[in-house]
């Protein structure tokens, strides 16, 4: 069974400080995934990595058993991985559904012609619209993004990642910043338009990774030290050493 | 970029219409012979200032090299006609722009490759770079490029097409309006196709534009060819109007410069701000310069006052004005206009009779120390004129400031008005 | 082998003045990422600043005057201007600077007119330093080069061993944490810029009368200068005092060479026909071509190493 995403041996430093050493992951199609870990531990950089705004200094990253690492992140775009960032990271000055808009233009072919006007693209219109109303803007539809509370940009982030129809999706933080009703419906949202795709998400909230993932993989200093289901994640030493330091280990000293 | 006035069909007939008109009948409006030269200028220069905004307002692509391509499309026209006419070739004037046009793309194919690899200030420098070299390049072969007394043609050459010698001025205006009219139509079709829509996408983000599929050079590299094409369409109509290329000038960086003060003054934020940019270069550059010796100062002062108090320029002062009419709330700023207009002007007064007697000492001292200023005589070499001056500018300037502030804060409480009534009604402008 | 010291020296003056310039517009650009348009310009007012001290108060008070006035003349403008278009973005900050630069040349020329002006150096500083092989150095270039390296010596302490240095280097790359640490930073973006233009003011004070002192002083260097930080790579000012040199150098060599690829192939034994349409450019002699060099180096440089010589910033 060939996965849909493949880490191996992923390393990446920045000067002499070792970032990621060594980063193994192998995510099956139709995985949701949550990669969780304390701060600092290489989360993000992970991502840039796979999503191609960083360069690996050695090791792999394969989408669907192609080789990704070192390429553009358009050209890994094209190949059918998306992402969305943890800073909302959208085009300011454009309208909810010209934002939509231009998320799904590259995905139905339209590339860099001039010759057409945007208005006859039917399917990419219908496509658009479809997502607004999807996402749940479709009261804001000619809003100019910038003019958006921050949960609805995050939203609207979260419909240009599946805008092009992308198999496996990468969310940043998704949920950062929102409130307990907010993040509930986003989470609804998130499951709701990933369903049957791969699914990587960086999480801090852990109601969230528990209910959402169906794996979730722990990073420790650059490193995956564990990748399992969420009960066997809950009851391994390690991650709870990870995150509770030695005090674990203290206790089940002192209880001798 | 901002299409509010133009989503009804109905709005676009009119707009179109109107401009058309206008193109039309402007020559009978204004009937003196440097009403129609100025016409005529404004009529190529709107197609250059449109060209700029292509890159700066819509691709976010500040270019201090803009003269490049409107100066080799004159080139490319020139060097055409004096073909054609040497040879005998038939080819008429009225396709020579396109001559200009296919050069100043041709030349942006490898100058674009190189420039659009990096953006913002970079890109800024690089044009500027690029500027000095093909400058410096055409002034080096002055055998090519025509050195010191430029190259000259005739624009009547040739047959007359349909009994059309282009020798009259208002022969040559309206060619120029039906280019002018045609490319702005085009220019403005550009907007709302993919390939200008990602063009905004990558100006306003350029990593997500990348991570939604679009290699971001390849996006402005096609661009800058296409604002290359209508630049040099611009620049060859402007070489035909004046009947002569001169390297030094065409191509010069102080003329780039002119074309970057007059398309932001003008406004970047709205499709037709280049157009109004492109009216007012053609009215300094004609009737200020006239008027004042110190007319560069003044515009200067403009650019910068505009740069800090109005960065949209004065498209974007026109259309705010025209959504506050829309939302019934314009009326209520009469009275602080007046106000703020009053104040003005008496700083204006105060400041420009100063900087017009400092003029005058420096430059026409020998004349006589007498400088006419609106009418009334005054004589430099005493004190009162100075301390009149200073006098009525500080009033305006403490007047300007008060009545500003007043006028920003009912401005601001009109806006949040309008905000909150579009909340309630779930639209926007 | 005179030929070749001589130029060298030259070179490396030339190339050192371009390097006081760069360096201020490195700093302000790594620091606030403000390309200053009007860096030439505070050079330019530098030098006419000095010319009316000189003639009041003598040189030497100058050199130190000059350079104050022309940094409180830039710090006023961050503070009242820059500051403002700051929150808007890279664009109106640069076309800000744009705008002040062409307020400056049309103030100069207002006050001092459209000509060049008879800036002179002081007696102390007039004749040749040494002689060699019967061509002279100036004392004034060497000069200016002693002026450079000392200023290139005072950055490097400032940045290196001062606090206010360390505050700078680390305002340089996350503003935002230094301020969050306390620091005032739009202070020491006042600070920077003032210090940048008092600079570039510095460089044209002595500059000024080693070369021409003229209201085209500006436009003529700027634009060189942008093109050391693009080849240098944006940011670095180790890449900007490489290519300072390089751009110096190469380009005194070459306007005294007067050889042109005719003359090679002349020597090579083809003979260019006259009238062939290549032949003015065949014939033109590398000197005639040398204002053009770092234009040309420019283009090179982002077709063949995008990011510099030494470039770390990824704009």
């Amino acid at each position: 069974m060939t996965c849909a995403l493949e880490l191996k041996n992923l390393c990446k430093s920045f000067g002499k400080t070792e970032i990621i050493r060594g980063a193994n992951l192998a995510v099956r199609a139709g995985e949701r995934v949550a990669i969780i870990g304390p701060n600092g531990a290489g989360k993000s950089t992970l991502f840039n990595l796979i999503s191609g705004r960083l360069a690996p200094t050695s090791g792999e990253v394969l989408l669907n058993g192609t080789r990704i690492d070192g390429k553009k992140p358009f050209e890994i775009n094209r190949l059918g991985l998306s992402r969305s960032f943890q800073i909302t990271n959208i085009f300011p000055r454009l309208s909810v559904f010209e934002n939509l808009r231009c998320a799904v233009l590259w995905s139905l072919g339209y590339r860099y012609t001039f010759l057409r006007f945007l208005s006859s693209l039917h399917d990419a219109n219908a496509r658009a619209d479809q997502l607004v109303a999807q996402v749940g803007l479709a009261a804001k539809r000619d809003v100019q993004a910038v003019n958006l509370t921050y949960a609805e940009q995050r939203a609207l982030e979260i419909g240009i990642t599946i805008a092009g129809g992308a198999q496996v999706i990468l969310l940043d933080e998704p949920t950062a910043g929102m409130s307990t009703t907010e993040t509930a419906r986003f989470i609804a949202l998130i499951r709701e338009v990933t369903e049957g795709k791969t699914l990587l998400t960086v999480e801090h909230d852990m109601g969230v990774v528990f209910g959402l993932a169906d794996r979730i993989a722990v990073v420790v200093y650059g490193e995956v030290i564990a990748f399992d289901t969420p009960e066997a994640i809950r009851a391994n030493a390690r991650v709870q050493e990870a995150y509770l330091g030695s005090s674990v280990a203290e206790a089940q000293e002192g209880a001798h | 970029m901002s299409a509010s006035t133009m989503t009804t069909a109905r709005g676009r007939w009119l707009a179109w219409g109107g401009l058309a008109a206008v193109l039309i009948a402007a020559p009978w409006i204004f009937r003196s012979s440097l009403a129609l030269n100025m016409l005529s200028q404004m009529g190529y220069l709107i197609i250059i200032c449109l060209s700029y905004n292509l890159l700066l307002g819509q691709g976010g692509m500040l270019s201090f090299g803009h003269a490049v391509f409107t100066g080799l499309g004159g080139y490319a026209a020139v060097a055409a006609i004096g073909y054609v006419d040497g040879h005998g070739v038939a080819f008429p004037l009225v396709l020579m722009p396109l001559v200009g046009g296919l050069m100043g793309a041709l030349v942006s194919v490898p100058l674009g490759y190189v420039s659009t690899r990096k953006a913002g200030t970079t890109f800024a420098m690089i044009s500027l770079g690029i500027g000095e070299l093909v400058v410096a390049f055409a002034i080096m072969l002055p055998d090519l490029f025509g050195g010191d007394g430029g190259i000259s043609i005739n624009r009547t050459y040739g047959k007359p097409w349909g009994g059309i010698t282009f020798g009259p001025q208002i022969q040559l205006y309206y060619l120029i309006a039906a280019y002018c009219f045609i490319c702005t139509a085009l220019m403005y079709a550009f907007t709302a196709t993919p390939l200008g829509r990602m063009l905004n996408a990558v100006r306003d983000n350029p990593e997500r534009a990348q991570f939604v599929g679009y290699n971001t050079q390849l996006v402005r590299w096609y661009s800058f060819i296409i604002a290359g094409f209508f630049a040099g369409v611009g620049g060859a109509l402007g070489t035909i109007n004046f009947e002569i290329f001169n390297a030094a000038d065409s191509l010069s960086g102080m003329r780039s410069g002119a074309y970057l003060l007059f398309t932001f003054l003008g406004g970047v934020t709205f499709f037709f701000g280049p157009m109004i940019g492109a009216v007012l270069m053609v009215l300094c550059t004609v009737l200020l310069s006239e008027i004042t010796a110190a007319w560069l100062l003044y515009l200067g002062l403009v650019f910068v006052l505009m740069i800090m108090y109005a960065p949209g320029g004065v498209a974007s002062l026109i259309m705010m004005n025209v959504r506050m009419a829309r939302a019934g709330k314009l009326g209520r700023f009469a009275g602080l206009y007046g106000a703020l207009v009053l104040a003005c002007a008496l700083l204006m007064l105060g400041a420009s009779a100063l900087i017009e007697m400092i003029y005058h000492m420096q430059l026409n001292a020998a004349i006589g120390s007498e400088v006419k200023y609106l009418g009334m005589r005054l004589d430099a070499a005493t004190v009162a004129p100075w301390l009149g001056a200073v006098a009525v500018a500080l009033i305006g300037a403490l007047a300007v400031h008060q009545v500003g502030r007043r006028f920003a804060h009912a401005w601001g409480k009109a806006q949040e008005e309008i905000e909150a009534g579009l909340q309630h009604g779930g639209q926007t402008a | 082998m005179e030929f070749f010291t001589i130029s060298l020296l030259n070179g490396l003056s030339y190339g050192l003045m371009l390097f006081m310039l760069s360096s201020g517009l490195t700093l302000i650009f790594s620091m606030m990422g403000v390309l200053n348009f009007a860096h030439a310009s505070f050079y330019m007012l530098g030098a006419y600043f000095a010319f009316a001290l000189s003639q009041s108060v003598g040189y030497w008070p100058a050199l130190l005057i000059a350079p104050l006035a022309v940094g409180l003349v830039g710090a006023a403008f961050e503070q009242l201007c820059l500051r403002r278009v700051h929150k808007w973005g890279h664009v109106p900050e640069l076309l800000i600077t744009f705008g002040l630069s062409y307020l400056v040349l049309e103030v100069v020329q207002l006050i001092w007119g459209r000509n060049v002006v008879p800036y002179g150096l002081p007696d102390q500083l007039q004749g040749p330093l040494f002689t060699l092989y019967g061509t002279q150095f100036p004392k004034s270039r060497a000069f200016v080069m002693l002026v450079a390296v000392l200023m290139l010596g005072a950055i490097w302490l400032v940045l290196q061993r001062t606090r206010i240095g360390l505050v700078i280097q680390a305002a340089l790359t996350h503003p935002d944490t230094v301020q969050a640490l306390g620091h005032n930073v739009p202070r020491v973006f006042m600070l920077v810029f003032g210090g940048g233009a008092a600079l570039a003011a510095l460089a044209g004070v002595v500059a000024g009368n080693t070369y021409v002192t003229e209201p085209a002083m500006a436009y003529a260097v700027g634009s060189i200068i942008f093109v050391v930080v693009v080849v240098g790579g944006m940011g670095s000012l180790a890449g900007a005092f490489l290519a300072s040199i390089l751009i110096g150098v190469v380009q005194t060599f070459a306007v005294a060479i007067d050889v042109s690829l005719a003359d090679l192939l002349g020597a090579a034994g083809l003979k260019v026909a006259s009238g062939n349409p290549m032949e003015q450019a065949l014939r033109l002699t590398v000197a005639q071509v040398a204002p053009m060099l770092p234009y040309l180096f420019m283009v090179l440089i982002l077709i063949f190493r995008p990011r510099g010589l030494m470039g770390t910033r990824e704009d």
